[in-house]
């Protein structure tokens, strides 16, 4: 059967929006927050048409939000909601529970920065702060990415060997308010696709009934998170599965991350979300003048593909990693600290180096990626970097 | 990356400036092109000095900043001249067009600029009171872009218009064909120096 | 009792049989003991109504004993025994 080819016009939330639209979750819990309001506020339209069967539940915050969409979870239902920066700051102790009774909950998450100063626009520190949580995170560029990503993440938080949350990440307003062109599955594909949830346990099984979240003490609380643990295990495997699945109805390959003219390049930036697009367009410049420049852009951090990584990587003479949110570790961001962690017992290390950038939506520019370039460049000629962690584009 | 066309909206809230970057966004897109249309999102208000931009080129567009060097600057106000420099960073041989009663070489002069760059202008409020019977620019600003930068057919781009616009008022057919006459007037009215 | 390994757990800290707090023998926690003296009882099942862990036993409405896998020795029972000359007194274990 032929793919679909036909291109629409969407922003990044309508097409999540649509994506959850064909998903047609039994319960979706709804609590707005900037830049996510609009996921909901679409599907909201989408149950007033009787185009879902979906029961909404409107809540009064995030914490609840949360609260419902496990407790639905739990009782045997395909639940979601969908949060940005404060929201999945105040749901942030429910992570831990969702993941802890190993509830397959696909949530949107419209990455923004965290307050304060306060501030609506994109960084990556709301969804930083939650990659000890116990949940899957996966990252796309752009408003197909995070169309195809919503669609995987139900599969993969689903599978009987995962049983895990997933958040779907994607930048706030840079993708979630930008009209692009992207192609849709069509709806009966994605049915098939996601399938029936058959819940190993739900609540609301009468004739087998069970109990959620009983106190559990030392002698048995390191088992239940050692299982946690495998379950995360087990996502390697099945992120792929679901990719190479998914490539069927799709046409769309995904995988760990996206290399980008990398085979050969010697100066590489590592690069989350949709400032990787923004790179693609400078490592063309570049690779015209004949410069070994290429770029990787992971897409899942939870779990880490450590080893997929240092592999991709383990030609390159300089790599920059752009991280966009603080640790405040005053070592680095989040995923170079974790890539160098994973190069530890690589026998082969390129030089590193880290940017800070992009914090509370600064635009970032092909000047800003040129740049970076170019330091990557004096630093391979150095044979050193003159800086270990740099905050791009700001004043002094 | 061959063909690409970067435009920047300047306008006032509540002009339609986000409106207008994603029916032109839609519209190319129906055509066949690759696009995106976004607003900055800042401190908005009805009123406050805003941004918005559309890319629309014939392969995939991955850069996802915005846009500093524009191809066409798109002015939905004119008062917003003076302000605001709404020629910073206009490629050469680019192209300001002006929503204003005024005349190319008048506004021109009014911008004092130095550059190589053509000015239009085009009375898209007053089209837009005389066919929608609101002060609403912003379709009658498309159809003047049409006219100065032909990256689709006019005629073609107006079917797709119509059927954007269908969808958008449906069955509000006085707006819809408002909307069209409109774009139609400014394409034939719009002037340049 | 053995305690099983993360692999043969139920997962999520589910707890998939029913009743089974049966098996959790609370009455290991008890300092004192209810003893029963079934001649001065006249089978009011005060003590039934009142002990927090059902640890009376009682058949077609006659008290039987006590359940000492599961009394706690918590002494309601002997408290509540309306009889002046208790039924159920508490002794050291």
């Amino acid at each position: 059967m032929a793919l679909e080819t036909k291109q629409v016009a969407m922003t990044g939330n309508e097409a999540v929006a649509n994506a959850i639209k064909q998903i047609n979750p039994d319960v979706i819990a709804a609590y707005p927050i900037t830049p996510q309001t609009d996921i909901v506020q679409f599907y909201s339209t989408f149950v007033a048409n009787g185009l879902v069967d979906t029961q909404m539940v409107t809540v009064e915050s995030e914490h609840s939000a949360m609260s419902a969409t496990i407790g639905a979870s739990a009782a045997g239902a395909r639940a979601m909601t969908a949060t940005s920066s404060q929201g999945l700051a105040l749901m942030h102790e429910l992570l831990h529970i969702a993941s802890g009774f190993r509830l397959p909950i696909a949530m949107p998450v419209v990455n923004r920065a965290v307050s304060a100063p306060i501030n609506i626009h994109c960084d990556h520190s709301d969804t930083m702060a939650a990659l000890t949580t116990g949940w899957i995170q996966i990252y796309g560029e752009n408003a197909q990415e995070a169309y195809d990503n919503m669609i995987q993440a139900v599969k993969i938080a689903e599978d009987p060997r995962v049983k895990l949350p997933v958040m779907v990440c994607y930048d706030g307003f840079i993708t979630s308010h930008a009209v692009e062109n992207l192609v849709l599955v069509p709806d009966e594909k994605v049915k098939e696709f996601v399938g029936e949830y058959k819940p190993q346990h739900r609540l609301f099984d009468f004739d087998n009934p069970i109990t959620f979240g009983p106190l559990v003490l030392p002698d048995y609380f390191s088992e239940i998170k050692a299982q946690e643990a495998e379950g995360m295990l087990a996502a390697r495997e099945v992120i792929l599965e679901v990719a190479k699945e998914y490539e069927k109805i799709s046409g769309r390959k995904y995988g760990w991350f996206e290399g980008y003219k990398l085979d050969d390049a010697e100066r590489v930036i590592v690069v989350l979300s949709s400032a990787a697009g923004t790179a693609k367009v400078v490592v063309d410049e570049l690779r015209a003048q004949g410069e070994k420049v290429g770029l990787l852009k992971p897409r899942v951090l939870r779990p880490f593909p450590a080893e997929e990584l240092v592999k991709a990587l383990s030609g390159a003479k300089v790599v920059a990693v752009m991280d966009r949110a603080e640790t405040f570790s005053t070592q680095g961001g989040q995923i170079f600290t974790e890539l160098r962690a994973a190069f530890y017992e690589a026998p082969k290390k390129p030089l590193m180096r880290n940017y800070i950038f992009g914090l509370g939506g600064r635009d970032t520019t092909t000047a800003h990626i040129r740049t970076v370039f170019e330091q990557l460049k004096q630093d391979q000629e150095r044979g050193s970097v003159d800086r270990k962690v740099t905050h791009l584009d700001v004043r002094v | 990356m061959s063909n690409l066309v970067e435009i920047r909206w300047h306008a006032r809230g509540g002009q339609g400036a986000k409106t207008a970057s994603t029916l032109l966004a839609e519209a190319a897109l129906s055509a066949g092109k690759y696009v995106q249309g976004f607003p900055e999102y800042g401190p908005e208000r009805m009123g406050a000095p805003i941004l918005a931009f559309n890319r629309i080129g014939d392969e995939p567009i991955t850069i996802h900043s915005n846009v500093d060097n524009p191809d066409v600057v798109m002015v939905l106000d004119p008062s917003l001249i003076g302000p605001v420099n709404v020629a910073e960073g206009l490629k050469d041989g680019g192209v300001i067009i002006v929503n204003t009663d005024l005349d190319p070489v008048t506004v021109k002069q009014k911008l004092g600029v130095p550059g190589n760059f053509t000015v239009a202008t085009v009375d898209a409020s007053g089209i837009a009171v005389a066919t929608i019977g609101r002060d609403i620019p912003n379709t009658p600003m498309i159809g003047a872009l049409l006219k100065l930068r032909e990256f689709l057919p006019f005629e073609s781009f107006m079917e797709r218009m119509r059927h954007d616009l269908e969808r958008k008022f449906q069955g509000r057919q006085a707006i819809i064909e408002g909307n069209l006459s409109a774009m139609r007037r400014a394409y034939q009215e719009v002037k340049q120096a | 009792m053995t305690m099983k390994g993360y692999k043969d757990l139920p997962e999520g800290g589910v707890i998939t049989e029913k009743g089974n707090s049966v098996l959790y023998k609370t009455g290991e926690w008890r300092s004192m003991r209810p003893n029963y003296y079934p001649e001065g009882c006249v089978h009011c099942l005060m003590c039934w109504v009142f002990c927090p862990d059902s640890a009376i036993k009682v058949e077609n409405g006659k008290m039987l004993g006590i359940d000492y896998d599961h009394c706690k020795g918590c002494g309601i029972c002997a408290r509540e025994c309306p009889r002046k000359e208790k039924a159920l007194q508490m002794v050291k274990e």
